[in-house]
């Protein structure tokens, strides 16, 4: 059956929570609070998760679906993302659903924002099309280009909303670029035609070219070093709760694409991309982390740190095994529940005029606020890669996967990286839990933490707490979801 | 009930709970509720680690574990054992886990008068420092004793960093944390290539295959990958050259968490793993490491010697002890080894006693600094016995502990079968020398002669009945241990005997 609706239920269900937060919207009247359609589109991403499961319920009993003539498939894979993404999406509305500290005019599209962007990124994950790739990876760039300069009126969101459009829009261009060359060298632009089209192509190295000009596309979408410029000034000017969505649920998406692309559709290009993913990695790690160094505002030095974990992920991608995959998941989904959870707390404690800026504000945090601080901590600790937390174990599983693929080197400069990175971190963390020097502390945001916001923290600490301990339910889903992506490659490069 | 299977949890969840019920605990100024707290879960945990030593089974066969609880965790889907849930005891960390068990009370003790704003944070802190150590002396499972290893690292550098002295605080905490950690991160490299090629993380069956050197053919990586293991634990022992940490963080660190900071941890990781692991490759670097130990010895006395900040020269006393420990290990005899592990306990012993008096001292005087003292005999007599005593056990006065260590690690060092010993084991001796003249010299600057102008100015006042409970264990210890040492001797030499020997069987094999 080719229109499929099941195969875009959640997808579906969140762009009418979109279209029903924006059809509301100028029905509440201006300086009212916008929090009843914070609920609907919480409500909607409740029932887009709700309904991936159905849909892991449906492959359970019929197996892998496709849809709209192929272009979607519904996989494990495609279901661990939609998990992903509703997930990220839903606690970062938990969290920001009392951000907006006075009723501001255009609430309301915050939240339809969101949403759209999170059907986009769903539609990434899930097709095996590049076309449709790109649909949904416009589709999610567009809206978090306007949430980055929500804060309207302040220079630097707008400079973050600029550069974050030039240099996006200049990426998907590259992204663009190379499927139609890819379309020029195989015939197809569908990844599995892809696949076979390589084999018998009459123009190999334009196919080279097409693959570095899609690679080159999504390493500015996960700012992967060199293509990172952007990441540190766009996560300074966007608000911390976008900033929280925008680092984790896109970059998995776009992680998702990669994945797929690399390993189903030009696995006998391995050895050409491969040389490609060791440089991405290790530029990634280091100058991520040696960035992060010099920074002294707390959202560049995540932003830094963001660049060194996209390096840790692309880790992964070097092993070919099936349990390399698994790890990139896992690593995604470790990511996201400690990232999230520690932007929430930024977004809880500055507020939405971005109160605490700068590590000297953050010092002495523990004796005023030590609920968010141990939180906050502890999310810091999880980021370092500190035992019996979901970071620590993400990155475990990575380097185990690499060191398994003979890729010992890489496993080492990553782990001296993750030594490195600490530093930074600590600093932070050691400043949050010594005394002021002086009083001059500034006012954090005033208002308690709300219930809901409250929710989001737990969950995303448990989550993160819980991907360290009892780690087993979750790697059984990657595991599973791993075989799907990568069938095609085992095969190919198993004779070695 | 038999506890025999259950005891080691129990014995990691007390402290863990007790952290739990610290942070639920409501705080407010200048209450003791926290402190009453820490020292009822720091007794419990005591007690249950004396259920070890009353159950422990000396004949039970060598290289076996008693206590074990081992479960499955984490499934890592690949081919191999995964991760499991795996603790036990043998001759070699029973007394180590009973010896946490008995420094806990007495740190918290040692806080009771010195901590006394944000004592939620510095209990919780306390106790899940506790965990972590707990957790490194009874894990069989390399991934879970990295992880109780690197977690120990992170309430270690909170307590430098929040309750540290002085305004270099925070410094000495990042030092401390990132010496450990970039070697850590190089072990962690070293157990997944060990992962990578057999397929487990489990203690014993790496053991085993070690025995039967099936592990690796690739001779090189094998021995990088020991080195990798000595390395992250030499960083954190800390055997000369690598101590650059120490002195900031014992100068900084609170004496609850100085009592803990050095020495065991790293010792006892190297008898475990690196002995365990790699017998052939530790014999290997063992003439380096039995030089550095001498080195580390003299060098850390000598430096002591020209100390004048008591804290510094505790670090650097520190330093000369836990060198003495490396010196006997390295030498693979049966006296040196039996004699190191005693020596970690005498070390630790002597080490977080004399970190206690200091900090009774700094309560009364608010200073380390040596010049600020003297004729403080006259004043605070029991003080000054509690600090003789000490320094003699130091010392290494018989019939005291600190005698039966070094006599039988040099003793251990002149039976060594390899050649250039004898020069080393003169040069350790040495510093037995060293050692008397800096302690006593200190004694004799602080506790006798003129009343120093701090001691004029500032009225100081001799043992509370509390300081004397933080005390007298140590000198029944110091006495106990140096008189009754086969009590001590049983249980270790079940763990060094055999470790010592199968060194001995290999090079006599080599040797042919």
């Amino acid at each position: 059956m080719s229109t499929n609706l099941l195969a875009v239920l959640p997808e579906l269900l969140l762009t009418l929570a979109a279209v029903a937060v924006m059809l509301f919207e100028p029905l509440i009247a201006a300086g009212k609070t916008r929090r009843p359609l914070g609920w609907l589109a919480i409500f909607g991403t409740v029932a887009a998760g709700l309904a991936a499961f159905y849909q892991l319920h449906i492959i359970n009993l019929h197996g892998t679906q496709t849809a709209f003539y192929s272009t979607l498939q519904i996989d494990p894979f495609s279901i661990f993302f939609h998990l992903l993404i509703a997930a990220v999406v839903l606690v970062t509305l938990l969290g920001s659903l009392d951000y907006f500290e006075a009723p501001i005019t255009h609430g309301g599209e915050y939240f339809a924002l969101v949403l759209f962007g999170a059907t986009g990124m769903m539609f990434m994950t899930s097709s095996v099309e590049l076309l449709m790739v790109f649909i949904g990876l416009e589709i999610s760039s567009i809206s978090t280009y306007i949430l980055a300069g929500f804060r309207k009126g302040r220079a630097t969101a707008s400079e973050a909303s600029i550069k974050y459009f030039l240099l996006g829009s200049f990426a998907t261009a590259f992204f663009l670029y190379g499927i139609a060359l890819l379309y020029g060298a195989t015939g197809s632009t569908s990844i599995a035609a892809i696949a076979t089209g390589l084999l018998t192509t009459q123009a190999p190295r334009l196919a080279l070219l097409a693959v570095a000009m899609i690679v080159i596309g999504i390493g500015f979408k996960v700012s992967a070093a060199p293509f990172h410029v952007w990441t540190p000034d766009v996560y300074q000017g966007a608000p911390a709760p976008v900033v929280g969505l925008m680092s984790t649920a896109p970059k998995a998406a776009a992680f998702a694409v990669l994945l797929r692309f690399l390993f189903n559709g030009t696995p006998m290009l391995r050895d050409h991309w491969l040389l490609l993913l060791y440089i991405l990695a290790v530029a990634s790690m280091c100058i991520g982390n040696l960035g992060a160094l010099l920074q002294h505002d707390v959202k560049r030095l995540l932003a830094y740190s963001s660049i060194a974990h996209a390096g840790y992920l692309l880790v992964a991608f070097t092993a070919t095994q099936r349990d390399a995959v698994s790890g990139a998941l896992f690593y995604t989904a470790a990511y996201a529940a400690m990232n999230v959870g520690a932007f929430l707390v930024l977004t809880q404690l500055s507020g939405f005029d971005e109160r605490v800026r700068s590590l000297e504000d953050f010092t002495g945090l523990a004796l005023k606020r030590p609920g968010l601080s141990a939180l906050l901590g502890f999310f810091l600790l999880s980021l370092i890669g500190i035992p019996f937390t979901g970071g620590f174990f993400g990155k475990f599983y990575v380097f185990s996967a690499a060191i398994h693929g003979g890729h010992t080197w890489l496993a080492i400069i990553g782990l001296i990286n993750s030594g490195i990175a600490c530093f930074y971190y600590l600093r932070l963390l050691a400043a949050i839990y010594s005394r002021p020097l002086t009083d001059t502390m500034r006012p954090l945001a005033p208002r308690r933490v709300t219930a809901p916001a409250a929710v989001a923290l737990v969950a995303t600490a448990l989550a993160t707490l819980g991907l360290g301990i009892l780690p087993n339910r979750l790697l059984h889903l990657v595991q599973r979801a791993a075989p799907q992506t990568i069938t095609t490659t085992v095969s190919e490069v198993a004779p070695r | 009930m038999n506890l025999d299977h259950s005891i080691l949890t129990l014995i990691l969840l007390a402290p863990l709970v007790g952290a739990g019920v610290l942070i639920l605990l409501p705080e407010r100024e200048g209450a003791r509720t926290h402190a009453i707290t820490a020292l009822v879960v720091t007794l419990i945990t005591f007690v249950l680690t004396l259920h070890l030593v009353y159950y422990f089974n000396y004949a039970a066969a060598p290289g076996s574990f008693q206590f074990e609880q081992n479960l499955p965790w984490i499934t890592l889907g690949t081919a191999g054992s995964g991760i499991r849930y795996h603790l036990g005891v043998d001759g070699l960390s029973m007394w180590l886990i009973v010896l946490a068990g008995i420094l806990a009370p007495i740190g918290v003790l040692a806080s009771w008068k010195a901590i006394r704003h944000r004592t939620r944070l510095f209990y919780t802190l306390f106790l899940l420092q506790q965990v972590a150590m707990l957790g490194i002396f009874v894990s069989l499972d390399l991934f879970l004793y990295y992880g109780f290893w690197e977690m120990s690292l992170v309430p270690m550098a909170l307590l430098i960093a929040t309750f540290g002295r002085t305004e270099n605080r925070r410094r000495a905490a990042i030092k401390f944390f990132l010496y450990a950690f970039i070697p850590s991160a190089l072990l962690l490299v070293a157990i997944l290539w060990l992962y990578a090629r057999t397929g487990t993380f489990d203690l014993p069956a790496l053991q085993a295959l070690a025995a039967a050197h099936t592990i690796s053919s690739n001779p090189g990586a094998l021995l990088l990958c020991s080195l990798a293991f000595l390395f992250a634990f030499a960083v954190k022992v800390p055997i000369f050259p690598l101590h650059g940490w120490l002195q900031e963080a014992v100068s900084e660190a609170p004496t609850a968490a100085v009592m803990v900071l050095a020495g065991k941890l790293g010792l006892y990781s190297i008898l475990r793993f690196s002995f365990g692991i790699f017998p052939d490759q530790s014999r290997h670097v063992a003439p380096l490491l039995i030089a550095l130990g001498a080195v580390g010895i003299v060098y850390g006395s000598l430096v002591a010697l020209i100390k004048t900040d008591l804290k510094k020269l505790a670090a650097f006393s520190t330093l000369a002890h836990a060198s003495f420990v490396v010196f006997g290990i390295f030498t693979f005899t049966v006296l040196g080894v039996d004699g190191g592990i005693f020596q970690i306990l005498n070390e630790s012993l002597i080490g977080a006693a004399f970190f206690v008096l200091l900090g009774l001292l700094y309560e009364r005087y608010g200073t380390y600094e040596m010049r600020d003292y003297g004729g403080l005999a006259s004043k605070l007599p029991w003080m000054t016995t509690m600090f003789v005593i000490v320094s003699l056990a130091a010392i290494g006065l018989p019939m005291l502990n600190g005698f039966v260590g070094e006599f039988l690690i040099l003793s251990g060092g002149m039976q060594a079968a390899v050649a250039h010993h004898t020069g080393w084991t003169v040069l350790a001796t040495t510093g037995v020398i060293f050692s008397a003249s800096y302690m006593l010299w200190m004694i004799q600057r602080v506790f006798y002669g003129s009343l120093g102008h701090r001691p004029n100015e500032v009225t100081g006042w001799d043992l509370s009945p509390r300081e004397h409970a933080e005390l007298w264990p140590f000198v029944v210890l110091f006495v106990a241990m140096g008189i009754f040492s086969p009590v001590w001797m049983r249980a270790i030499d079940t763990f060094g005997a055999p470790t010592a020997n199968h060194a001995s069987t290999l090079s006599s094999q080599e040797a042919r």
